[in-house]
């Protein structure tokens, strides 16, 4: 398993490099020339050269490039250019939330999805099964937007059980993460159900029930922990969409996070904030990829590791 | 027949049947046989028959839907084991009756150690301690033949052989010292050298425990090395039911005696083998009358039309076939005419 | 390693220290660490017409051998002649036209065949790859081999999952037959039938034998069965040939210690034969990390010291029987 993760992680660096270069060229795609920009309406020709001298941009861009990459090894990122901080700070002040708020719907996801899944799986073609089934096509058919609205509207605004927007208690995050985590539910939901129906019918079941056990331990300590290596891997794809799903949760909830940020940055034009934004973000969804394969490794023992 | 013995288990015109989209299938359609202590029950037939069906309906394992027991009895120890509810029969798995598989590779839980599937049983149905369960458990894999039975307990299925793995399933069933051992083909997925290691552990632990066991197969060379008593079945029922003394030297229903002349044999050489011409019969769909004259080369219209019993004849052996009824018109025929 | 007997004979398959060592991949790099050494130096020669069965437990590399003979895996080392012609020798496109002459029939008739083509497609592709015959002709030809296989001409048809378990590996020889062959590699072939449709299609093999001179190399694990079908025996342990010889001589008298174990471990359908046993102890070793000198050695009731250290050579007892053991003659 060591060799396996310390591999893994040398497999990484090329992924990580293939990263930035991905995002350094589609910011050399983008129109407009940012010297133009940054130095505004009217600007002077001067100012605009002096502006481009400043920034490297009239350096060849295999030059570019390497400066790029040398500077986010060192962990700079470059400037806002709206508010003039560096970039990397800019990030970290607004990361946690957006963490915070990802693990949070990632539990969501997991707990209801899982829980849902095994109902489903244990009491086949039942009503509480095609009742799950529908409610589980809705969660993934409702976009995000109208259903954080909808539940502001029902329990914050009516109910008052919640705060409306903002971030920082235990409160704030329930209505966020129900609402971010509920799509990835029910993708869980449908994944755990045929993951359980499929092991359920091995020949170790079989045994199980031949040694008289229980329905309930069967399917909670034999046919679950089976069941998991699947679902794991859904639930890790899972993690990339709700990075991006972050973006429109945090607009409607009005948290100051990592997908606001970025939003922002780009209606505003600045790019240094758009690409560290991004890049950190890819970081993380590697990191988590790997992480999901160790777990998926853990767990699949019956595979020769070799 | 061995005299007066105690009879533990008694099977009654069990019926088993399953209810599909595309019919009906009557998989175990009328099959009597019982069980003395200490013997050995062999059950034998090809796939279809029905023997792993009937083994399942002794322990009510069978999927409902879309199967049903719907008719006959199952007596243990004098009970119906088919009016029993599920909580009374989950007593009797794995504790007084117990089960083993014949796929070993896939039979046991890939992601438990050896050693808490055995300890498993005990903390159920012996009301034992987690520390006191493993114990046993390392016995019981002393038991079996498992070499360093204290570092293979620890170990989960997929570092074990095949015969390692059936010894395993053997320990898991017998950790409760049962009354009967159901085993369904426990040695056709594996080697012909573990086969013989397997058989032999099976015979000795017997000998040891004093267990009954039912012993599934279509292999009649396993049949003749392990049973003392035999049913063979075909399309769900019992065609003949004897000794196996008697199943081999006088074999009468002639699907017994063309399943005796298609083996390949170690010892003796023929130029061609006598093959069974046709195929099984469709469960969905079985023929009117006996449900072999279809194939038996010796069929009549009485055969078409009218099922026969299961009737017992002079050395006391049962078999199902007109031809040993007093209904036969046609010259009687022995074994030794109909080609063994 | 060529055998002294019937020089009458035409050797139609030389296989020559034939080596299949799979790698093992590991360690952080992924490089290979070691080797799966499925089938180690294997020697022997099919005449023309005969059976040559290889028999032998799981993991003997008997399969391999057949599949490394035919390039479906490509064998690590050794050389195969066919005809003559090395085949290992061969460009890929030398090769796809001797495949005519060899053809191969698999163990799982419910895998074997395409579920999505009818017979008539499965048969007619056959035809079509090897230009056996000319497309106006070729449905004929299918009903002709249909009949010589006992399948009727009205299933032409149909697809697999309409035929049982024999029908279907009947059409899987008729698939075989479509070539025109010369060497057909039965691989565990009658294994997953029941034994009443096994002794039906033994008997076609038989037949079929005879009546288009074929040449067959077949693999199983079944005793009963080889000994049916077979004019010689070769059995194999870990990778290795342990004895070769003429089908008499191998049943009445074995002489290698696990052809000897091997033959007693079968029970026999007769109460009347209380045989003694030969039970051998303990598991078959792991082929990665086989055992020093006679890999046998591990297992073996007549294992002396010479066993453990020096790899024995298969020698001739007799002009048909050769064994590879330290202790024979």
């Amino acid at each position: 398993m060591f060799v396996y993760i310390v591999r893994r992680l040398l497999q990484m660096i090329p992924v990580l490099l293939g990263v930035i270069l991905v995002v350094f060229l589609i910011m050399q795609m983008v129109p407009g020339d940012p010297a133009v920009l940054l130095a505004g309406e009217g600007a002077s020709a001067e100012t605009i050269a002096k502006i481009r001298t400043q920034l490297g941009l009239d350096q060849p861009v295999m030059v570019q490039y390497f400066h790029y990459v040398t500077d986010v090894m060192t962990g700079d990122l470059g400037t806002s250019l709206r508010s003039n901080l560096p970039v990397f700070d800019e990030i970290m002040a607004r990361l946690p939330a957006t963490i915070e708020l990802a693990i949070a719907s990632i539990f969501v996801t997991v707990v209801l999805g899982m829980v849902a899944g095994i109902i489903s799986a244990t009491k086949q073609y039942s009503a509480a099964d095609i009742t799950i089934m529908i409610v589980a096509l809705l969660g993934v058919s409702l976009p995000s937007f109208w259903l954080g609205l909808s539940l502001i509207y029902y329990f914050s605004v009516k109910l008052q059980w919640f705060p409306v927007a903002g971030w920082g208690t235990w409160k704030h995050m329930v209505l966020p993460a129900i609402t971010l985590g509920t799509a990835g539910a029910a993708i869980v939901a449908r994944m755990t159900r045929s993951s359980m129906l499929d092991v359920v019918r091995q020949d170790y079941i079989r045994t199980a029930r031949a040694k008289g056990l229980r329905e309930q331990v069967i399917v909670y300590k034999h046919a679950l922990k089976n069941a998991l290596i699947p679902i794991i891997t859904v639930v890790g794809l899972q993690f990339g969409f709700l990075l991006g799903g972050t973006v429109l949760v945090e607009s409607v909830f009005a948290i100051n996070g990592l997908g606001r940020l970025i939003v922002d940055a780009i209606r505003m034009r600045d790019l240094p904030v758009v690409q560290g934004g991004v890049l950190i973000a890819s970081v993380i969804f590697v990191f988590v990829n790997l992480l999901v394969d160790v777990l998926y490794r853990y767990f699949n023992k019956r595979i020769d590791l070799n | 027949m061995p005299g007066q013995q105690e009879k533990i288990l008694d099977v009654r015109n069990l019926q088993t049947h399953f209810f599909t989209d595309d019919g009906v299938s009557k998989a175990v359609d009328g099959v009597d046989f019982s069980l003395n202590k200490g013997e050995t029950l062999g059950l034998v037939g090809e796939s279809g028959c029905g023997k792993s069906i009937t083994s399942l309906s002794i322990l009510r394992l069978i999927a409902s839907p879309p199967g049903k027991i719907v008719g006959g009895e199952i007596l243990f120890k004098g009970q119906d084991l088919i009016a029993k509810s599920e909580a009374e029969m989950r007593k009797i798995r794995g504790n007084e009756i117990s089960m083993i598989f014949q796929e070993p590779m896939t039979s046991l839980n890939p992601v438990y150690t050896v050693g808490e599937q055995i300890a498993e049983v005990l903390r159920l149905h012996q009301n034992m301690g987690r520390k006191e369960a493993w114990e046993k458990a390392v016995d019981m894999l002393r038991l079996v033949g498992i070499p360093s039975p204290e570092k293979r307990a620890t170990q989960e299925p997929h570092e074990l052989s095949g015969g390692m793995r059936q010894r395993v399933m053997i320990a898991m069933a017998l950790a409760c010292r049962p009354e009967i051992l159901i085993a369904d083909e426990p040695t056709t997925a594996l080697d012909v050298t573990i086969q013989a290691q397997i058989l032999e552990l099976m015979k000795k632990l017997q000998a040891e425990m004093g267990m009954s066991i039912i012993m599934i197969t279509h292999d009649l060379g396993v049949v003749a090395e392990t049973c003392d008593r035999v049913a063979v079945m075909y399309a769900g029922k019992v065609v003949e039911y004897t000794t196996a003394k008697n199943l081999f030297e006088n074999p009468k229903h002639p699907y017994t005696i063309g399943l005796m002349n298609s083996l390949p044999r170690l010892d003796e050489d023929v130029e061609e083998l006598v093959a069974i011409k046709g195929n099984v019969p469709s469960p969905f769909n079985m023929p009117t009358g006996c449900r072999f004259a279809p194939r038996c080369p010796h069929a009549t219209e009485l055969c078409h039309s009218k099922l026969p019993e299961l009737l017992t004849s002079d050395d006391g052996s049962k078999v199902r076939c007109w031809m040993y009824t007093p209904e036969w018109d046609g010259a009687s025929k022995t074994a030794t005419e109909m080609g063994v | 390693m060529m055998m002294t007997a019937d020089q009458t004979k035409k050797p139609l398959l030389k296989v020559q220290n034939l080596k299949q060592h799979f790698p093992i991949k590991g360690g952080i790099l992924g490089r290979t660490v070691n080797h799966v050494k499925a089938v180690d130096d294997v020697s022997f020669t099919i005449f023309e017409g005969e059976t040559l069965s290889i028999v032998g437990e799981s993991g003997c590399g008997k399969s391999t051998t057949g599949r490394a003979i035919l390039r479906l895996d490509e064998p690590t080392s050794g050389s195969v002649f066919f005809e003559g012609k090395d085949l290992l020798a061969m460009s890929k496109s030398q090769m796809r036209s001797m495949r005519k002459d060899l053809q191969v029939i698999f163990q799982d008739p419910f895998a074997s065949l395409n579920p999505r083509q009818s017979v008539a497609q499965i048969l007619g592709e056959a035809l079509a790859i090897q230009n056996i015959v000319p497309a106006n002709q070729r449905r004929e030809r299918i009903i002709e081999l249909l009949s010589h296989v006992g399948l009727r001409p009205d299933q032409i048809d149909r697809f697999p999952h309409e035929f049982s378990g024999g029908q279907r590996q009947r059409i899987g020889i008729a698939r075989a037959l479509a070539m025109q062959p010369k060497l057909i590699i039965c691989d565990e072939a009658v294994s997953a039938l029941d034994v009443s449709i096994q002794a039906q299609v033994l008997n076609l093999l038989k037949s079929l034998q005879k009546e288009f001179k074929l040449t067959y190399l077949f693999i199983s694990h079944d005793l009963g069965v080889v000994r049916h079908i077979s004019d010689r025996v070769m059995v194999m342990y870990l990778g290795k040939v342990v004895e070769i010889a003429d089908k008499k001589s191998l049943f009445d008298s074995p002489q290698h210690p696990y052809t000897q174990a091997l033959l007693s471990a079968i029970p026999v359908p007769d109460v009347s034969k209380k045989q003694e046993r030969i039970i051998l102890r303990g598991d078959v070793p792991s082929p990665i990390n086989p055992p020093q000198g006679c890999r046998f050695h591990t297992r073996c009731p007549l294992a002396v010291e010479r066993c453990k250290t020096e790899v024995p050579a298969l020698t001739n007892v007799h002009s048909t029987h050769q064994v590879a053991c330290h202790l024979v003659p």
